[in-house]
């Protein structure tokens, strides 16, 4: 086991070296520069600033000089945002985008677990067709239609909840709400269609032939089973959500990472790019390493080697 | 005490398959079914595949809820639809002023009884649930009913049970995937034995494992059932190995018993076209008697149990049939001692 993690580790390692190494070279290739805007800004302004960050030097030695810095953990300044270096920025930021996204998925996996089990023993029942509809729905309409609707809704037509900001709790409820659709919608699906292959096979019927009871039956067999598939779906899916959302942050006004995103790419920010990149990817592959081991202790016929 | 463990009357089981209100279809898996099963003999149930051997075997333990019928274990009425004649000794229909009488709706909880009537599935490689140790497995049946005062007990339970069916006690430890077929269809029959039943329905048990495996569990079937006075019901679609193992064996066809009788009378005395046509299809080991042996062999394939034909079913393969075949179903009825049939054509047969 401790072999295997270190083994799990290792890779992880090399993942994340080619993801930096990638995107270094692709995101040079893009046209365009940090120090490029509408305003005119002198040549010799803009050759003092690549200077004094390095763009001037050959791309070769710039990555060999960013690799051998991110390496000692320093990521560099913002090239953009004066004064803040890209470490401090994920260490603001990504609290926020944690809190938020955890939330979602805590929120998603207790509603979805529960839902999809209610559909599959309604099956082809109303309430079965009901949840169906409403999970199709959920992962058919896009984030920004639910924000907005959710927000014309609760904060301007109600008036009962904020619209922006992430002060109090009742900040939260919106955008966690709008985080969790999706997650909710695409684990009721799952674990429906898992519970309704649990539910077919032979050693539930043996179970039921000992004179379990049916909820014994359920938990102890069927959700055991089951839950599987919402598990690998679960690591990845925790990676992408606690790094936070484009759309939700910015229709909600809430200063979280997933603004950093894209933001970053817009105005060419090389550091930040790199350092945003670097830390979604050690968090993706970390995740599935964890899901491995989980799988290893729902799962006793998973070996790992 | 009467000697009938278990009595089977006017058992059916429907299911539904598809098509709304009126057009309503229904997959007739078992029709009108009934037979009785003596303490400690084993009957065996056979046929070939889809005509309700399994299906019976599970609705007589109410894994499936019957659709009409009535279930006795031991005199008392596990499950009555209310809407079936009741039997008397012999078999018959009980008359009140000519109609017959039905008996009155019961539903008895099952979990007292699941400890008296087990099963034993026939895939071992699906029945057991994969993310159980066999100890568990083994040991949930002794949870469910309280059967062992302390973990020890129930640890030393579980160690001779698996002794019983020939595995070793570290076994226990192990998970299915970790035995092959045959120590898997062991681990089944201790989880079985794990609730000291009388009866147990033997659901095609060695039809997933190999023939040299197949003789080992055959005859620790038969052990067990010297040694604990156990009483089976053997479902099974191979002859010869049904006709080693039963006292007395019923023939099913598409949903219907058409014969029954004791082994020795069946292999020999058969009367139902049906039965002659499976008898005759046993191979055997002299290759002169085989060479001599007329095979019967049917023509056309098992009707749809959607749809199946009218009065009796196996009219549309039967050298025999007749327009009354097509207009009545044959009765179930007594043609010597312990011998039942249902054809209209016997006295053509002799």
């Amino acid at each position: 086991m401790g072999k295997y993690i270190c083994k799990r580790l290792g890779m992880a390692l090399v993942t994340v070296f080619v993801v930096a190494t990638l995107t270094f070279f692709l995101m040079n290739m893009v046209p365009g520069g940090p120090f490029m805007s509408e305003k005119a800004v002198s040549p010799k302004a803009q050759a003092a600033l690549e200077a004094k960050y390095g763009l001037d030097k050959p791309l070769f030695q710039q990555y060999l000089t960013y690799m051998k810095d991110a390496l000692h953990g320093d990521f560099g300044d913002s090239l953009k945002q004066r004064g803040r270096t890209v470490s401090s920025i994920i260490a603001t930021k990504f609290p926020v985008s944690a809190r938020l996204g955890g939330l979602s998925v805590l929120v998603a996996f207790c509603i979805g677990v529960p839902l999809g089990c209610i559909s599959a023993l309604n099956r082809g029942k109303l309430t079965d067709n009901i949840i169906i509809v409403v999970a199709t729905c959920g992962i058919a309409v896009p984030s920004f239609v639910i924000c907005t609707v959710l927000m014309y809704t609760f904060s301007v037509k109600l008036g009962w909840l904020p619209s922006l900001g992430l002060t109090t709790w009742k900040h939260y409820i919106l955008p966690v709400t709008a985080l969790a659709f999706y997650p909710t919608a695409y684990i009721t699906r799952l674990m429906r269609s898992s519970m309704l292959d649990v539910m077919g096979q032979d050693y539930m019927r043996t179970a039921r032939a000992k004179g379990v009871n049916q909820f014994f039956v359920l938990f102890k067999h069927a959700l055991r089973n089951a839950v599987l598939p919402v598990v690998t779906y679960l690591g990845p899916l925790l990676a992408y959500t606690v790094t936070g959302s484009f759309i939700v942050e910015k229709i909600f006004t809430i200063p979280g990472l997933g603004g950093e995103f894209i933001g970053s790419i817009t105005n060419r920010d090389y550091t930040v790019i790199m350092g945003t990149t670097i830390f979604l990817a050690t968090l993706m592959v970390f995740m599935n390493v964890v899901v491995d081991i989980v799988y290893k202790i729902i799962d006793p016929r998973i070996k790992l080697k | 005490m009467s000697d009938k463990l278990l009595r089977v009357e006017h058992l059916h089981q429907y299911f539904p398959a598809g098509g709304f209100g009126k057009n309503k279809k229904f997959v007739q898996a078992v029709d009108d079914v009934s037979f009785y099963i003596n303490r400690g003999e084993t009957l065996g149930l056979v046929g070939e595949s889809g005509c309700g051997k399994t299906t019976t075997g599970r609705s007589l333990l109410r894994l499936y809820e019957p659709t009409k019928g009535r279930i006795i274990y031991d005199d008392k009425i596990l499950f009555d639809s209310g809407d079936v004649p009741v039997m008397n000794e012999n078999g018959e229909d009980v008359l009140e002023n000519g109609q017959p009488k039905f008996g009155k709706k019961t539903a008895v909880d099952m979990k007292p009884y699941r400890r008296e009537m087990q099963i034993v599935f026939q895939d071992p490689y699906a029945s057991l649930d994969p993310r159980m140790t066999v100890g568990d497995i083994v040991g949930e049946a002794i949870d469910i009913h309280h059967l062992a005062k302390d973990k020890k007990e129930r640890y030393d339970k579980i160690q001779k049970l698996l002794q019983t069916v020939g595995l070793n006690s570290e076994h226990a430890n192990r998970y299915p995937h970790e035995f092959s077929g045959g120590q898997r269809q062991r681990v089944g029959i201790a989880r079985a034995l794990a609730v000291d039943p009388k009866f147990i329905v033997c659901d095609e048990p060695i039809s997933a494992l190999d023939v040299s495996i197949q003789a080992q569990v055959v005859n620790m079937f038969e052990d067990l059932q010297a040694e604990m006075g156990l009483t089976y019901l053997f479902i099974a679609h191979d002859l010869s190995v049904v006709k080693h193992i039963s006292n007395r064996i019923g023939v099913m066809y598409l949903g219907k018993l058409v014969e029954l009788a004791d082994s020795n009378e069946l292999i020999f005395h058969n009367m139902h076209p049906y039965t002659r046509s499976l008898i005759s299809a046993i191979p055997i080991a002299d290759p002169k008697v085989a060479r001599a042996n007329k095979r019967i062999v049917l023509q056309g394939d098992v009707p749809s149990p959607l749809n199946p034909p009218s009065g009796c079913r196996f009219r549309t393969r039967c050298p025999y049939a007749s327009e009354k075949c097509a207009a009545e179903v044959p009765k179930w009825k007594e043609v010597s001692k312990g011998h039942y049939t249902a054809c209209h054509h016997l006295d053509k047969l002799n």
